[in-house]
Formats: structure tokens, C-alpha cells, sequence
């Protein structure tokens, strides 16, 4: 996958604009934000809480459009799915693909502040 | 740190999410834009921070833990109480009846993600005015309800001025009955009722046009007038012409009084009768019949005072006879269809009556009745008033002015009054109030009122007109000596009554000795004669014959042109 998939750069200029000297601390306040959700995610797979699945995602989906981060939102919105219909047997494997993206995201978020 | 304030007045902003990226960028957004704004993390909190600082606007995540965003929004809407406090849902919910539920707990609208500046300013805008909007209407409501309070507050005040300065007079006494709702004065609607010096009473029932201010105002100088000029025993005319004048001075064109006033004669058993604009009043008869005392004259404050004529109309009452007064709200109260009451039902109604004293339950019953259901605009004021005995009224208390206590003690006067003058102007009012000054004896107003207006009337019909007094022994001999007193008096042109007054204070303090002298231009009479019918119930001579109760001592001269009465009176 190409960097220009895993961030929106139009929507991440936007934000550096709004946000100006606090753009890095939200980019890393958002990547600080995900490992915890990802690991709150883990905990409700593991403990099969398909509403603490769903409003997790839910939430993890918001901040990821609003950082511009549209693919790592799809994945999220496919978790969120599963947790409203009380379906966890591919969980994990939806929990994974979100791990694998973010660490794209973070990736191409940090070359994007480094700019 | 840029601000991009735009036009949008600075507001306080309350954002409620538990995702620190999305309040981080909002707080960005908003903070540039000019807005204060302050962060919750949760529901809970979110609506213990609205209570405490009282945000104008609200941005709420729906999904939070601890209190979602549905039962903060609910929450926060109660708090708000009347106050607009817009709601944003910030959400990336997209399902209708998510939506929907966001609307129902009071949401004002939504902010999707992610989250764009120049749609979260164009809807702050938006509500900021809504919010402009409520805010004055909401001022101009308590404005309104403020100047309401103070109008309701004014009115009882006025009404409390109005009752202090215009005692009830004798409104309680035994032969009165009346219906006046506590509030009529701002409908136009007086009620006089006060006893004279000289024994019987005056009544007057008025109805100025329009209601509130104008009429209220009016109503204060014609009860001024009505206490005042009755108390120092001014005649119905006297007293009418007054108020006519006054009322012509002060009230703007179009606004007048319809007016009824009565002066009730309970010792010659008559009533004299004014009516000016008022419906058709009437006397009930022992027979079951009614005489109508119809309006003959325009209302009060129309005419000039050259114009004006307080011709009253005399009748006779046996004893429990009624009279019947009411103002136009009886003929014009309407019924829920719309129908006015008017003269032919009111009627119908003191038809029913079972005796003279049943006429005024019939009429209020029959407009109450008639109007049940409908909020009444104009007032009803119905007066009824019965002949009774004198001795019947003993109850009713004269007002009596405070006395200063400073008047002179010691005293005496001439008063002549002669030719045209003679004809033209009654001296009693005047004559009685130097008397009144005279430390204690207003107390006796009633003797001394009644001494002077029988001496003076003595000299002026029987003496200087030579009207014979055996004319009054008939109720229609009374009517014909009434209109022969008016011709003579209108062809007098050569005459004289002279009136003196002394006052001696007794040793004690407690009293004194008031010294009355009347004499006169005619050719006298045989003073035996007219002392003799204190022995007789007839109702000539009724008058000398009260004097020579009143007095010490009553003595004529040879020629029975002049007398002179001596009254003692005590204080306390």
C-alpha cells in the first residue's frame, strides 16, 4: 500500500493549518490514543464484550477521520460491525489489520510532521 | 497563536467528548474563532460543567462513557430552562434513527466528521442568532409582564388612594342595597351615597365613558364634590352644577358621565330626581306598579354651565317604597350567543318581584343569570334605595371632619340678602360653614343646618313670596306649592331677608350658645298660628315646628317678620 492511502495529506494540511504549533503534540497525542484504544480493543475481543467492541471502535473510528486517517477508519468501522452484531469470531483478525495499518499511518504520519 | 474571529460575537462554549484528538481540534477551531471554550470529558461531567459554568452553546459526542451524550443533552436542556442553549451532536453516526434520538432529547443539530472550520463557524452563526432572537423576545415577554405587574400594581393603589379619599359615606345604611363589583371605578362606575346635615340622604350613581385612567380620574373630584358639597348641606342642583363643571374642565372632549343623583327626603317622604344619560331608573310601587324616571338631560362635563340645568324631578315615596337605579353595563350586559340584555328583559325581571323591596334581587339575578359564562366588559352597578322613617336611620354616622380646634368662639355676623340675589343664590352652605368652625359644634352640623335652612326657608317662601303654607297639606298641593315657589321666585325683583348669627362659648367650655336672627321684607303672620302645628302630623309647618324641638327658645316679634332661636348645645 502506498503512503498516500493511509493519510489524507489534504485533510492533515487543513489541521496543521487550524492547529498550528499544536499540530505535533495532536499527531502524537492521536498515536499515544491508538495504541491505548487498540489495546482496550484487545481487552473486549478477549473477554468477548461485543458492546465494549463496538463503542471502542466507534470511538477509535471518530478520531481516525478526524486526523485523516480514512483507511485505519474503514478497519475501525468493520470492528464497530461486528461488535453491534454480536459477531466475534473473525475479531481478531479485524483487531490485526487495524494494528497493521496504524503502524502505516504512524509511519507515514511521522514523515508527513517531518516535513 | 491567529485568530480567525470573522463577524460572530465571542460566546462561551462548552465540548463534551471523550476522544482528546477531536476536543484538542475543536477547541483549536473554536478558540481561533474568538469563542471561550471549556472541555468535558464524560456526560457526567459534561452537565455538572454546563450547571457550573453556564455555557451559551454546547457541542456533546453522543457516544461517552459516564452519561451518554442522549441523557447529558436531556439533562443540560432542564438546566437551560427557558434559555436557548444550542445543542451540537458531534457524531459519525449516520443511521436515521440514531439521528433521530439526538433530536428528541432536544438536539439542535449535528456536526459530522471530520470536523470542518468553516461549517462549525457558518452553524455557529446560524444559532447565534436564533439565540439574539430568543434573547429579545424573551426580554420584550418580561418587559410586557413587568409592566403589567406595575399597571395591576397601581390600580389596587389608586383603588386604596380612592377609598381613602371617598369614604363609603353612608353606602352601609339599613335602606340601601347595591351591586359594584371592588374594581368598577377603572370600569367608569361610581357610587355615592352620603346622609345630609339636614336628615335624609344623596345618592349618585355615574358611569363615566371609556374605562381605566380617564374614568378613574374623573371620578375622584366628583366624589370630592359629592362628600364635600353634601356635608356642608349644599342642594342637589348646587352640588350637580358643580360636578358638571368640573367634570367639563377636566375631562378631554368626548369623554362626560351619565349620572343619576337622588336627594332623598325621608321626613317629607319625596325624592328629588336627576337623571342625565343613565337608563331609565325606577320607583317600585306598593300597588305593583313602577313610575320610570326617565334621562331628561345630557350626562355630566358636556354642557357650558349657562347651558346646564339641574332640573330635578320631584316624586313621592310611601314608606317601603323603592327606587332602582342601575348604569348601562345592566342593559348592556351580553349573553354567550351575544345577545344584549336591554330594557325590556331588565323589566321583565322587576316584574317579577313579589314587593317593592324584591325588585333589586330580581334584576342582579336576571343579569347574572343572563350573562353566566361570559367574562363581563362594562360593570354593572345597581343601586337600590328605600323610603324608610327617619328615626330608622339613627345608625348611620354623619362624617364628621376633624376639628382643628382653632376656630373662634366668640362671635357674631349680618348677613342681607336682597332683590335678585334673594332669588338667585341659597346662603345656607355658606352660613353653616362659619358655624362649623366653632370649636365642636360640627358634631350638630344637623341641628344647626336644620335651624338655618327652616328660618331662612320660613322667611323667603312665606314671607317675602307670601306663598300660603296650607297649599302643602296635599301630596298634589305639595307639587303645585313647589311650581308657584318657582314662578314667584323667578318674578322676584324687590325683597329682603336678613340673617343674623352669634356665638356665645359657655363658662365650662363644653358648649355653647348659637343665636339665630332672621327677619324679613314681608308683612308677617300670626307667629301662634304657626306654633300651634307642632300639635298636629301635618306636613306644613313640619319645619318650625323641628326649630322649636331644637331649640332652647323660639320667639317672634309682634309682626311675625322676624324670630329669633336660641340654641344650646353641649360637646361630647
Amino acid at each position: 500500500m502506498s503512503e498516500h492511502q493511509h493519510i489524507d495529506h489534504d485533510a492533515l494540511a487543513e489541521l496543521r493549518d487550524v492547529m498550528e504549533d499544536e499540530f505535533v503534540i495532536l499527531v502524537n497525542t492521536f498515536l499515544q490514543d491508538a495504541d491505548d484504544r487498540l489495546e482496550q480493543l484487545r481487552a473486549g475481543a478477549a473477554s468477548e464484550d461485543a458492546e465494549e467492541v463496538r463503542k471502542m471502535a466507534h470511538s477509535f473510528k471518530g478520531s481516525c477521520i478526524n486526523i485523516g486517517a480514512p483507511e485505519l477508519a474503514d478497519r475501525c468501522r468493520t470492528a464497530e460491525q461486528r461488535g453491534r452484531d454480536g459477531d466475534l469470531s473473525d475479531i481478531d483478525a479485524c483487531i490485526s489489520a487495524i494494528e497493521a495499518e496504524l503502524g502505516a499511518v504512524r509511519q507515514a504520519l511521522a514523515h508527513f510532521r517531518n516535513q | 497563536m491567529t485568530t480567525d474571529a470573522g463577524s460572530t460575537t465571542p460566546l462561551r462554549i462548552l465540548i463534551a467528548d471523550d476522544n482528546q484528538t477531536d476536543r484538542m481540534i475543536l477547541n483549536a477551531i473554536l478558540t481561533r474563532q474568538g469563542h471561550e471554550v471549556i472541555m468535558a470529558e464524560d456526560g457526567a461531567q459534561a452537565v455538572d460543567t454546563f450547571e457550573r459554568q453556564q455555557p451559551q452553546m454546547v457541542l456533546l459526542d453522543v457516544l461517552m462513557p459516564n452519561m451518554d451524550g442522549l441523557e447529558a443533552a436531556r439533562r443540560i436542556k432542564a438546566a437551560a430552562g427557558e434559555d436557548l442553549v444550542p445543542i451540537i451532536f458531534l457524531t459519525s453516526l449516520s443511521d436515521a434513527e440514531s439521528l433521530a434520538s439526538c433530536l428528541e432529547v432536544g438536539g439542535d443539530d449535528f456536526l459530522s466528521k471530520p470536523y470542518n472550520r468553516v461549517i462549525l463557524r457558518a452553524k455557529i452563526s446560524a444559532f447565534q442568532r436564533m439565540r439574539d432572537l430568543h434573547q429579545s423576545l424573551q426580554q420584550e415577554r418580561d418587559r410586557t409582564d413587568q409592566r403589567n405587574r406595575q399597571m395591576m400594581r397601581e390600580q389596587a393603589l389608586a383603588r386604596r388612594v380612592f377609598d381613602n379619599i371617598a369614604d363609603r359615606g353612608c353606602l352601609g345604611a339599613d335602606n340601601i342595597r347595591f351591586e359594584a363589583s371592588p374594581m368598577s371605578i377603572f370600569n367608569g362606575d361610581v357610587l355615592f351615597a352620603s346622609p345630609k346635615p339636614s336628615g335624609g340622604m344623596h345618592l349618585f350613581v355615574g358611569d363615566f365613558t371609556g374605562h381605566g385612567l380617564p374614568a378613574a380620574i374623573g371620578a375622584l373630584p366628583m366624589s370630592e364634590i359629592f362628600y364635600g358639597m353634601t356635608a356642608k348641606g349644599f342642594a342637589v342642583s348646587d352640588i350637580l352644577r358643580e360636578m358638571n363643571r368640573k367634570l367639563r374642565n377636566i375631562l378631554p372632549t368626548g369623554f362626560f358621565c351619565c349620572a343619576a343623583m337622588v336627594d332623598l327626603n325621608l321626613r317629607s317622604g319625596h325624592a328629588e330626581v336627576w337623571n342625565g344619560g343613565l337608563p331609565t331608573a325606577w320607583i317600585l310601587r306598593h300597588d305593583g306598579s313602577q313610575d320610570e324616571l326617565r334621562s331628561r338631560h345630557l350626562p355630566l362635563g358636556i354642557l357650558s354651565a349657562e347651558r346646564f340645568s339641574a332640573a330635578c324631578e320631584r316624586h313621592s315615596l310611601a314608606l317601603g317604597e323603592h327606587m332602582l337605579l342601575a348604569t348601562d353595563g345592566v342593559i348592556e350586559s351580553s349573553s354567550v350567543d351575544g345577545t344584549m340584555f336591554g330594557e325590556e328583559r331588565a323589566v321583565a325581571a322587576i316584574n317579577q318581584r313579589s314587593g317593592p323591596q324584591g325588585g333589586f334581587e330580581c334584576l342582579r339575578e336576571a343579569v347574572h343569570r343572563f350573562g353566566e359564562g361570559v367574562v363581563s366588559e362594562d360593570d354593572i352597578t345597581i343601586l337600590d334605595v328605600a323610603m324608610v322613617p327617619e328615626s330608622a336611620l339613627s345608625t348611620v354616622e354623619h362624617e364628621v371632619l376633624p376639628d382643628t380646634g382653632a376656630g373662634p368662639e366668640q362671635w357674631r355676623l349680618q348677613y342681607d340678602l336682597e332683590d335678585r340675589t334673594l332669588a338667585q343664590f341659597n346662603p345656607i352652605p355658606l352660613l353653616l360653614h362659619v358655624c362649623m368652625d366653632v370649636p365642636g359644634l360640627r358634631l350638630c352640623s344637623g341641628d344647626v343646618y336644620t335651624i338655618i335652612a327652616e328660618l331662612f326657608t320660613n322667611a323667603l317662601e312665606h314671607g317675602v313670596l307670601r306663598l300660603p303654607s296650607g297649599l302643602k297639606d296635599s301630596p298634589s298641593g305639595f307639587s303645585r306649592y313647589y311650581s308657584e315657589r318657582e314662578r314667584l321666585l323667578g318674578q322676584l325683583d324687590r325683597g329682603w331677608v336678613s340673617i343674623g348669627l352669634a356665638h356665645q362659648p359657655h363658662d365650662d367650655g363644653a358648649g355653647g350658645t348659637l343665636l339665630v336672627t332672621v327677619a324679613d321684607s314681608g308683612p308677617g303672620f300670626d307667629p301662634g298660628e304657626t306654633a300651634s302645628s307642632l300639635d298636629h302630623e301635618r306636613l306644613s309647618g313640619r319645619g318650625i315646628a323641628l326649630v322649636q324641638t331644637l331649640c332652647h327658645d323660639v320667639r317672634w316679634n309682634h309682626t311675625g317678620n322676624c324670630v329669633e332661636a336660641e340654641y344650646i348645645w353641649r360637646a361630647g
